[in-house]
């Protein structure tokens, strides 16, 4: 039997996340699995193995899926694949992670933008994120990567001021 | 069965940087807004998705710059060579689904539909040329958007099936030959140096794939966060000559240090080349690989670049069994009918 990963208490749920190209096995009690994001409560699996789509006793609970392709976060999470342009919706809070570390901390877009989207993209929201990014490139000491993003910054800022005119 | 060009624009003229940069391509990843992703898709979606890009005017009969190639019309060998061309990947060719492939004339150009992503739309060319690579790749992908609705958010950028491939969702990735680095014991270095500039390489093959005739593929993994323009200047104006810098100066260290021992090894794989009588394809991508190195150093003269090019595709089992019409197992025959077209190259030049 596993101990949780965070505690001394049995793991009652056993799975794969992607950390950089490489699966690790987590081991969580109840409490800790409802921590990190995992639904339900109860006995979550007691095979000892990761979490598969179709659970082998009906003592698991259902894990988080997306209403609009059906991929559930265990399928996911076995496959590294996604279903639909929804499941980035569905699975933000544990895409986040994996995304920030396969790309080396960034969590925003700010690259081209396909014409018809870019008007209905509301310019202030891209600016607070560029903000966010800035601020995080000069933590990091970023500095190259802060300067790209500062003229990002005062490219948009010049777009809002004539959009104001 | 598919007519290809006798060598492709990756392995035709010399190119900027070809002594070390045998090929540069951009690849752009595109979902289609609204159809699930190709892993989750039905077989209904996926023809659908085949028929809205087909749609498009890049693949109109009169005046469309693409040809369609259906997959589930060509034969196995067909198939691996598309996959030797680079112009599809092997998952691709060995999958079962509605999925084909928009090749241009001059196959610089390619439009994969139903791979990973619904649609991966890559140009290719010789030598050190991603800027060109990359003004192709936005113009296509401009007139595709005009006609197409792509799935896009605008936190992550374009989507994509891996999450990973997320933002600009593209891939700029050059084809590096470094037979002087492997010599030298640097390839390490090489491997340290992509690494912390969160680059992959990867095989001759590209993913999954190991090392051929010390050819490597060097491409960026980030794709979030920063701008194509941005990623290809730093790829191209920074990475691209960083490397081929490495190969230049061990090339030189060799010539000057080692040249009898450099000399042998060019000389001797030419040797083996223009008298073996059997060869294994690997053999002959290995040896090919030291008389290109000679050839680029001007030990070897009686060979061209753009020669040693078309073998190195001709070798490869799929060219090989179209071209001689022998099996694409690599059994007797086929060794030594690629022996025979070697040495017919090679001691008649």
């Amino acid at each position: 039997m596993h101990k949780c990963d965070l505690c001394d208490k049995s793991a009652v749920l056993h799975d794969l996340v992607l950390e950089g190209s490489q699966w690790k096995p987590v081991h969580l009690c109840e409490d800790h699995a409802q921590a990190q994001g995992y639904p339900g409560s109860g006995e979550v699996t007691t095979t000892g193995k990761p979490v598969t789509e179709k659970p082998r006793t009906g003592t698991r609970k259902r894990l988080a899926a997306c209403e609009t392709c059906g991929l559930t976060l265990a399928l996911f999470r076995r496959k590294g694949l996604l279903g639909c342009a929804e499941c980035y919706r569905a699975f933000e809070p544990h895409l986040e992670p994996l995304i920030g570390r396969a790309q080396g901390g960034a969590t925003y877009h700010c690259g081209h933008v396909p014409e018809q989207k870019e008007a209905h993209i509301d310019r202030r929201m891209s600016r607070i994120r560029l903000l966010k990014e800035l601020n995080e490139a000069v933590s990091s000491e970023q500095y190259e990567r802060a300067a790209r993003i500062r003229d990002d910054l005062q490219l948009l800022e010049q777009k809002i001021e004539v959009e104001k005119d | 069965m598919v007519r290809f060009n006798e060598s492709g624009p990756w392995l035709g003229e010399e190119g900027p940087d070809s002594d070390v940069v045998v090929s540069s391509r951009v690849r752009l990843a595109r979902n289609l807004d609204g159809i699930p992703f190709v892993n989750r898709a039905s077989d209904a979606d996926r023809n659908e998705i085949v028929g809205m890009v087909r749609r498009t005017p890049l693949f109109a009969t009169d005046g469309g710059s693409l040809r369609w190639i259906e997959m589930s019309d060509l034969d196995e060998c067909d198939r691996q060579q598309l996959v030797e061309r680079h112009l599809v990947s092997k998952q691709f060719a060995d999958s079962s689904a509605a999925r084909g492939v928009g090749v241009s004339e001059d196959e610089s150009l390619s439009v994969m539909v139903n791979e990973e992503d619904h649609l991966r739309i890559q140009t290719l060319w010789t030598g050190s040329a991603l800027t060109r690579a990359h003004e192709k790749v936005a113009a296509i992908n401009r007139e595709l958007e005009s006609h197409l609705d792509f799935a896009f958010n605008p936190r992550w950028g374009f989507l994509t099936a891996c999450p990973t491939n997320v933002g600009c969702g593209v891939r700029f990735s050059v084809m590096l030959h470094l037979p002087a680095l492997r010599i030298t014991d640097e390839l390490e270095r090489v491997r340290r140096s992509a690494k912390d500039l969160d680059l992959a390489v990867r095989g001759f093959h590209g993913e999954g794939t190991e090392s051929t005739g010390d050819f490597f593929q060097i491409s960026n993994q980030i794709t979030l966060g920063i701008s194509e323009d941005d990623l290809l200047q730093a790829f191209a104006e920074d990475v691209v000559p960083r490397l081929v810098d490495y190969e230049r100066s061990a090339r030189q260290l060799l010539m000057e240090k080692k040249l009898s021992t450099l000399e042998d090894r060019v000389h001797r794989a030419h040797g083996i080349l223009g008298n073996a009588r059997m060869l294994e394809a690997n053999e002959a991508i290995n040896l090919l690989s030291r008389v290109r190195l000679g050839v680029s150093l001007g030990l070897l003269e009686s060979i061209s670049i753009q020669e040693v090019h078309r073998l190195l595709l001709h070798v490869q089992p799929a060219h090989l069994s179209a071209l001689k019409g022998v099996a694409l197992e690599d059994d007797e025959s086929t060794r030594v009918a690629r022996a025979n077209l070697v040495r017919g190259v090679v001691a008649g030049s």
